[in-house]
Protein backbone atom coordinates (compact mmCIF):
# COMPACT_ATOMS: atom_id res chain seq x y z
CA UNK A 1 0.00 0.00 0.00
CA UNK A 2 1.33 3.38 -0.89
CA UNK A 3 2.10 5.92 1.74
CA UNK A 4 -0.58 8.57 2.17
CA UNK A 5 2.06 11.21 2.74
CA UNK A 6 4.21 12.40 -0.13
CA UNK A 7 7.87 11.55 0.29
CA UNK A 8 10.91 12.41 -1.77
CA UNK A 9 12.25 9.65 -3.95
CA UNK A 10 15.88 9.50 -3.06
CA UNK A 11 16.73 7.28 -6.03
CA UNK A 12 15.29 9.58 -8.66
CA UNK A 13 17.47 12.19 -10.27
CA UNK A 14 16.19 15.67 -9.78
CA UNK A 15 15.68 17.35 -13.17
CA UNK A 16 18.32 19.96 -13.75
CA UNK A 17 16.90 23.42 -13.56
CA UNK A 18 17.66 25.62 -16.53
CA UNK A 19 15.92 28.12 -18.71
CA UNK A 20 12.41 26.90 -19.39
CA UNK A 21 12.05 25.51 -22.89
CA UNK A 22 8.53 25.82 -24.09
CA UNK A 23 9.25 24.84 -27.68
CA UNK A 24 6.74 27.49 -28.66
CA UNK A 25 7.18 30.69 -30.56
CA UNK A 26 5.74 33.78 -28.86
CA UNK A 27 2.11 34.59 -29.44
CA UNK A 28 1.24 37.63 -31.54
CA UNK A 29 -2.11 39.35 -31.78
CA UNK A 30 -2.99 40.37 -35.32
CA UNK A 31 -4.80 43.54 -36.37
CA UNK A 32 -5.84 44.18 -39.95
CA UNK A 33 -7.07 47.31 -41.68
CA UNK A 34 -9.77 46.20 -44.07
CA UNK A 35 -9.66 49.25 -46.30
CA UNK A 36 -8.34 52.76 -46.25
CA UNK A 37 -10.21 54.95 -43.80
CA UNK A 38 -11.10 52.13 -41.44
CA UNK A 39 -9.17 51.40 -38.29
CA UNK A 40 -7.20 48.22 -37.68
CA UNK A 41 -9.36 45.48 -36.20
CA UNK A 42 -8.30 42.53 -34.13
CA UNK A 43 -8.73 39.40 -36.25
CA UNK A 44 -6.97 36.72 -34.22
CA UNK A 45 -3.59 35.53 -33.12
CA UNK A 46 -0.72 33.35 -34.29
CA UNK A 47 2.74 32.15 -33.33
CA UNK A 48 5.95 33.39 -34.94
CA UNK A 49 9.65 33.56 -34.05
CA UNK A 50 9.79 37.35 -34.48
CA UNK A 51 7.69 40.33 -35.54
CA UNK A 52 8.82 40.27 -39.15
CA UNK A 53 7.81 36.63 -39.55
CA UNK A 54 4.60 37.33 -37.64
CA UNK A 55 3.62 39.85 -40.33
CA UNK A 56 4.38 37.30 -43.04
CA UNK A 57 2.40 34.63 -41.21
CA UNK A 58 -0.47 37.08 -40.70
CA UNK A 59 -0.41 37.80 -44.42
CA UNK A 60 -0.74 34.09 -45.14
CA UNK A 61 -3.22 33.20 -42.40
CA UNK A 62 -5.51 36.24 -42.35
CA UNK A 63 -5.37 38.03 -45.71
CA UNK A 64 -5.78 35.12 -48.13
CA UNK A 65 -9.18 36.33 -49.22
CA UNK A 66 -8.28 39.92 -49.83
CA UNK A 67 -9.19 41.06 -46.32
CA UNK A 68 -6.68 43.79 -45.80
CA UNK A 69 -4.44 46.64 -46.85
CA UNK A 70 -2.37 46.89 -43.67
CA UNK A 71 -1.27 44.55 -40.89
CA UNK A 72 -0.25 45.24 -37.30
CA UNK A 73 1.17 42.55 -35.06
CA UNK A 74 1.67 42.97 -31.33
CA UNK A 75 3.28 40.47 -28.99
CA UNK A 76 0.42 39.27 -26.85
CA UNK A 77 2.61 39.72 -23.77
CA UNK A 78 2.79 43.45 -24.45
CA UNK A 79 -0.96 43.93 -24.19
CA UNK A 80 -2.32 45.14 -20.86
CA UNK A 81 -5.95 44.34 -20.25
CA UNK A 82 -8.53 45.48 -17.74
CA UNK A 83 -9.36 42.90 -15.11
CA UNK A 84 -12.71 41.10 -15.57
CA UNK A 85 -13.30 41.45 -11.81
CA UNK A 86 -13.35 45.23 -12.12
CA UNK A 87 -16.20 45.14 -14.58
CA UNK A 88 -18.84 46.63 -12.29
CA UNK A 89 -16.69 49.48 -11.05
CA UNK A 90 -15.46 50.33 -14.51
CA UNK A 91 -18.52 50.06 -16.69
CA UNK A 92 -21.73 50.01 -14.69
CA UNK A 93 -21.66 53.71 -13.70
CA UNK A 94 -22.18 54.79 -17.29
CA UNK A 95 -25.26 52.58 -17.69
CA UNK A 96 -27.68 54.94 -15.96
CA UNK A 97 -26.40 58.12 -17.62
CA UNK A 98 -28.39 57.88 -20.79
CA UNK A 99 -27.72 61.53 -21.63
CA UNK A 100 -24.19 60.45 -22.49
CA UNK A 101 -25.33 57.84 -24.98
CA UNK A 102 -25.31 59.03 -28.57
CA UNK A 103 -28.72 57.54 -29.26
CA UNK A 104 -30.66 60.78 -29.72
CA UNK A 105 -29.19 61.69 -33.07
CA UNK A 106 -30.18 60.46 -36.50
CA UNK A 107 -26.99 59.71 -38.38
CA UNK A 108 -27.46 60.22 -42.13
CA UNK A 109 -26.59 57.14 -44.18
CA UNK A 110 -24.12 59.13 -46.28
CA UNK A 111 -21.86 59.51 -43.25
CA UNK A 112 -20.91 55.88 -43.52
CA UNK A 113 -18.51 54.56 -40.89
CA UNK A 114 -18.24 56.69 -37.78
CA UNK B 1 2.60 27.14 -84.18
CA UNK B 2 6.04 27.70 -82.78
CA UNK B 3 7.52 24.48 -81.40
CA UNK B 4 10.16 26.43 -79.47
CA UNK B 5 7.52 28.61 -77.81
CA UNK B 6 5.47 25.57 -76.80
CA UNK B 7 8.57 23.97 -75.30
CA UNK B 8 9.40 27.15 -73.41
CA UNK B 9 5.87 27.45 -72.03
CA UNK B 10 5.92 23.79 -70.99
CA UNK B 11 9.21 24.38 -69.18
CA UNK B 12 7.69 27.30 -67.28
CA UNK B 13 4.40 25.54 -66.53
CA UNK B 14 5.90 22.17 -65.63
CA UNK B 15 8.29 23.78 -63.14
CA UNK B 16 5.42 25.43 -61.29
CA UNK B 17 3.16 22.37 -61.61
CA UNK B 18 5.65 19.87 -60.22
CA UNK B 19 6.98 22.16 -57.50
CA UNK B 20 3.43 23.21 -56.62
CA UNK B 21 2.48 19.57 -56.19
CA UNK B 22 5.55 18.84 -54.08
CA UNK B 23 4.88 21.81 -51.79
CA UNK B 24 1.22 20.82 -51.49
CA UNK B 25 2.36 17.48 -50.04
CA UNK B 26 3.02 19.39 -46.79
CA UNK B 27 -0.62 20.38 -46.49
CA UNK B 28 -1.93 19.23 -43.13
CA UNK B 29 1.42 18.07 -41.77
CA UNK B 30 3.83 21.00 -41.76
CA UNK B 31 5.74 21.58 -38.51
CA UNK B 32 3.48 24.41 -37.36
CA UNK B 33 0.06 25.68 -38.36
CA UNK B 34 1.38 28.98 -39.72
CA UNK B 35 3.91 27.23 -41.99
CA UNK B 36 1.25 24.80 -43.12
CA UNK B 37 -0.97 27.60 -44.36
CA UNK B 38 1.94 29.52 -45.87
CA UNK B 39 3.17 26.46 -47.78
CA UNK B 40 -0.34 25.72 -49.03
CA UNK B 41 -0.60 29.32 -50.23
CA UNK B 42 2.70 28.99 -52.07
CA UNK B 43 1.56 25.73 -53.66
CA UNK B 44 -1.69 27.36 -54.80
CA UNK B 45 0.20 30.32 -56.27
CA UNK B 46 2.36 27.92 -58.25
CA UNK B 47 -0.61 25.88 -59.48
CA UNK B 48 -2.30 29.13 -60.50
CA UNK B 49 0.73 30.09 -62.55
CA UNK B 50 0.67 26.60 -64.07
CA UNK B 51 -2.87 27.16 -65.32
CA UNK B 52 -1.74 30.28 -67.15
CA UNK B 53 1.46 28.83 -68.63
CA UNK B 54 -0.03 25.49 -69.68
CA UNK B 55 -3.21 27.20 -70.85
CA UNK B 56 -1.17 29.34 -73.20
CA UNK B 57 1.00 26.36 -74.21
CA UNK B 58 -2.13 24.46 -75.20
CA UNK B 59 -3.39 27.43 -77.24
CA UNK B 60 -0.10 27.86 -79.08
CA UNK B 61 0.12 24.12 -79.69
CA UNK B 62 -3.34 24.21 -81.28
CA UNK B 63 -3.88 20.46 -80.96
CA UNK B 64 -7.19 20.76 -79.10
CA UNK B 65 -5.64 20.02 -75.72
CA UNK B 66 -6.36 22.00 -72.56
CA UNK B 67 -4.12 22.96 -69.62
CA UNK B 68 -5.76 20.10 -67.70
CA UNK B 69 -4.91 17.62 -70.47
CA UNK B 70 -1.30 18.75 -70.42
CA UNK B 71 -1.08 18.47 -66.64
CA UNK B 72 -2.98 15.24 -66.10
CA UNK B 73 -2.51 13.16 -69.25
CA UNK B 74 1.16 13.50 -70.18
CA UNK B 75 3.68 10.95 -68.99
CA UNK B 76 7.13 11.45 -67.51
CA UNK B 77 9.03 11.85 -70.77
CA UNK B 78 6.79 14.71 -71.90
CA UNK B 79 7.48 16.83 -68.81
CA UNK B 80 9.94 19.71 -69.15
CA UNK B 81 10.53 20.75 -65.53
CA UNK B 82 14.01 20.98 -64.05
CA UNK B 83 15.08 17.99 -61.97
CA UNK B 84 15.36 19.99 -58.75
CA UNK B 85 11.60 20.54 -58.40
CA UNK B 86 10.73 16.85 -58.71
CA UNK B 87 13.03 15.84 -55.87
CA UNK B 88 11.12 14.47 -52.87
CA UNK B 89 10.56 16.90 -50.02
CA UNK B 90 12.68 14.92 -47.53
CA UNK B 91 12.59 17.10 -44.39
CA UNK B 92 11.22 20.61 -43.91
CA UNK B 93 14.71 22.11 -44.26
CA UNK B 94 15.24 20.46 -47.64
CA UNK B 95 11.85 21.71 -48.80
CA UNK B 96 12.61 25.29 -47.77
CA UNK B 97 16.14 25.22 -49.20
CA UNK B 98 14.81 23.97 -52.54
CA UNK B 99 12.15 26.66 -52.44
CA UNK B 100 14.73 29.37 -51.84
CA UNK B 101 17.10 28.17 -54.59
CA UNK B 102 14.11 28.04 -56.94
CA UNK B 103 12.53 31.35 -55.86
CA UNK B 104 15.78 33.31 -56.23
CA UNK B 105 15.98 32.15 -59.85
CA UNK B 106 12.24 32.19 -60.58
CA UNK B 107 11.76 35.79 -59.43
CA UNK B 108 14.49 37.06 -61.76
CA UNK B 109 13.31 34.88 -64.63
CA UNK B 110 9.75 36.20 -64.30
CA UNK B 111 11.08 39.75 -63.98
CA UNK B 112 12.87 39.33 -67.31
CA UNK B 113 9.79 37.72 -68.88
CA UNK B 114 7.69 40.81 -68.08
CA UNK B 115 9.71 42.45 -70.90
CA UNK B 116 8.88 39.66 -73.35
CA UNK B 117 8.02 40.55 -76.95
CA UNK B 118 5.08 38.14 -76.60
CA UNK B 119 2.35 40.13 -74.81
CA UNK B 120 0.71 37.04 -73.28
CA UNK B 121 4.01 35.91 -71.79
CA UNK B 122 4.63 39.41 -70.43
CA UNK B 123 1.16 39.54 -68.86
CA UNK B 124 1.45 36.15 -67.16
CA UNK B 125 4.92 37.02 -65.87
CA UNK B 126 3.72 40.39 -64.52
CA UNK B 127 1.09 38.62 -62.43
CA UNK B 128 3.41 35.81 -61.31
CA UNK B 129 6.40 37.96 -60.40
CA UNK B 130 4.49 39.54 -57.49
CA UNK B 131 3.83 36.11 -56.02
CA UNK B 132 7.42 35.00 -56.62
CA UNK B 133 8.74 38.11 -54.86
CA UNK B 134 6.81 37.18 -51.74
CA UNK B 135 7.86 33.52 -51.99
CA UNK B 136 11.50 34.59 -52.15
CA UNK B 137 11.12 36.96 -49.19
CA UNK B 138 9.67 34.20 -47.12
CA UNK B 139 11.94 31.32 -48.12
CA UNK B 140 15.09 33.47 -47.75
CA UNK B 141 14.10 34.51 -44.25
CA UNK B 142 13.38 30.93 -43.25
CA UNK B 143 16.66 29.66 -44.72
CA UNK B 144 18.53 32.27 -42.64
CA UNK B 145 16.56 31.46 -39.49
CA UNK B 146 17.17 27.71 -39.80
CA UNK B 147 20.75 27.94 -41.06
CA UNK B 148 21.72 30.34 -38.30
CA UNK B 149 19.54 28.50 -35.80
CA UNK B 150 20.28 25.51 -33.61
CA UNK B 151 23.02 22.96 -34.28
CA UNK B 152 20.35 20.55 -35.49
CA UNK B 153 18.71 22.98 -37.90
CA UNK B 154 22.08 24.23 -39.16
CA UNK B 155 23.22 20.69 -39.95
CA UNK B 156 20.00 19.87 -41.75
CA UNK B 157 20.17 23.05 -43.86
CA UNK B 158 23.79 22.42 -44.80
CA UNK B 159 22.90 18.84 -45.79
CA UNK B 160 19.99 20.14 -47.86
CA UNK B 161 22.19 22.70 -49.62
CA UNK B 162 24.83 20.06 -50.40
CA UNK B 163 22.16 17.69 -51.74
CA UNK B 164 20.45 20.31 -53.88
CA UNK B 165 23.48 22.13 -55.24
CA UNK B 166 24.12 19.72 -58.16
CA UNK B 167 20.54 20.36 -59.29
CA UNK B 168 20.86 24.15 -59.53
CA UNK B 169 23.06 24.20 -62.64
CA UNK B 170 20.22 23.06 -64.87
CA UNK B 171 18.40 26.37 -64.36
CA UNK B 172 21.11 28.15 -66.34
CA UNK B 173 21.70 25.57 -69.04
CA UNK B 174 20.75 26.93 -72.47
CA UNK B 175 19.97 24.97 -75.64
CA UNK B 176 18.74 25.68 -79.18
CA UNK B 177 15.19 26.33 -77.94
CA UNK B 178 16.47 29.04 -75.62
CA UNK B 179 18.59 30.55 -78.39
CA UNK B 180 15.49 30.87 -80.58
CA UNK B 181 13.51 32.48 -77.73
CA UNK B 182 16.31 34.98 -77.16
CA UNK B 183 16.45 35.78 -80.88
CA UNK B 184 12.71 36.44 -80.93
CA UNK B 185 12.88 38.50 -77.74
CA UNK B 186 10.40 36.18 -76.02
CA UNK B 187 12.53 34.87 -73.15
CA UNK B 188 15.89 35.75 -71.60
CA UNK B 189 19.06 33.68 -71.99
CA UNK B 190 19.09 31.27 -69.00
CA UNK B 191 22.86 31.63 -68.65
CA UNK B 192 22.44 35.40 -68.22
CA UNK B 193 20.45 34.89 -65.01
CA UNK B 194 23.26 33.07 -63.22
CA UNK B 195 25.37 35.99 -61.93
CA UNK B 196 22.51 37.73 -60.11
CA UNK B 197 21.23 34.41 -58.74
CA UNK B 198 24.65 33.42 -57.44
CA UNK B 199 25.12 36.82 -55.80
CA UNK B 200 21.76 36.52 -54.06
CA UNK B 201 22.37 32.93 -52.95
CA UNK B 202 25.91 33.73 -51.76
CA UNK B 203 24.67 36.65 -49.65
CA UNK B 204 21.81 34.67 -48.13
CA UNK B 205 23.99 31.64 -47.33
CA UNK B 206 26.55 33.90 -45.66
CA UNK B 207 23.79 35.28 -43.43
CA UNK B 208 22.58 31.75 -42.80
CA UNK B 209 26.15 30.69 -41.85
CA UNK B 210 26.02 27.96 -44.50
CA UNK B 211 28.94 26.99 -46.74
CA UNK B 212 28.37 27.19 -50.48
CA UNK B 213 29.46 23.95 -52.21
CA UNK B 214 32.34 24.55 -54.60
CA UNK B 215 31.47 21.82 -57.09
CA UNK B 216 29.99 22.93 -60.42
CA UNK B 217 28.75 19.51 -61.50
CA UNK B 218 25.15 19.77 -62.69
CA UNK B 219 22.52 17.10 -63.23
CA UNK B 220 20.66 17.75 -66.47
CA UNK B 221 17.88 16.24 -68.52
CA UNK B 222 14.69 17.60 -66.95
CA UNK B 223 14.00 20.69 -69.03
CA UNK B 224 14.93 18.84 -72.23
CA UNK B 225 12.85 15.83 -71.17
CA UNK B 226 15.80 13.57 -71.93
CA UNK B 227 16.11 11.97 -68.51
CA UNK B 228 14.00 12.71 -65.45
CA UNK B 229 14.77 11.24 -62.04
CA UNK B 230 12.76 8.23 -60.89
CA UNK B 231 10.88 10.51 -58.50
CA UNK B 232 8.79 12.22 -61.17
CA UNK B 233 6.96 9.03 -62.11
CA UNK B 234 5.98 8.43 -58.50
CA UNK B 235 4.77 12.01 -58.22
CA UNK B 236 2.65 11.67 -61.35
CA UNK B 237 0.97 8.48 -60.16
CA UNK B 238 -0.29 10.49 -57.18
CA UNK B 239 -1.15 13.63 -59.11
CA UNK B 240 -2.76 11.98 -62.11
CA UNK B 241 -4.38 8.88 -60.67
CA UNK B 242 -7.92 10.23 -60.76
CA UNK B 243 -7.81 11.14 -64.46
CA UNK B 244 -6.06 7.85 -65.17
CA UNK B 245 -8.59 5.78 -63.21
CA UNK B 246 -11.67 7.71 -64.36
CA UNK B 247 -10.79 9.25 -67.73
CA UNK B 248 -12.63 12.51 -68.36
CA UNK B 249 -13.99 12.71 -64.81
CA UNK B 250 -15.25 16.18 -63.93
CA UNK B 251 -16.65 17.85 -60.85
Amino acid sequence: MSSPAPTNYDKTEVPRSGPKRTGEWPLFEVFIRGQHGLSHRHVGSLHAPDAEMAIKNARDVYTRRNEGVSIWVVEAEAIHASAPGDREALYDPSNDKVYRHPTFFDVPDEVGHM
Amino acid sequence: MSEALVQTLLRLGDNTLVLGHRVSEWCGKAPVLEEDIALANTALDLIGQTQMWLGYAAEVEGAGRSADDLAMLRDVWDFRNILMVERPNLDFGHTIMRQFLFDAWHRDLLGALTLSSDPRVAEIAAKAVKEATYHLDRSAETVIALGDGTEESHTRMQTALDLLWPYTGEMFHADATDAQMVAEGIAPDPAGLRAAWLARVTATMAEATLALPQDDFAHKGGRTGKQHTEHLGHLLTQMQWLQRAYPGAQW
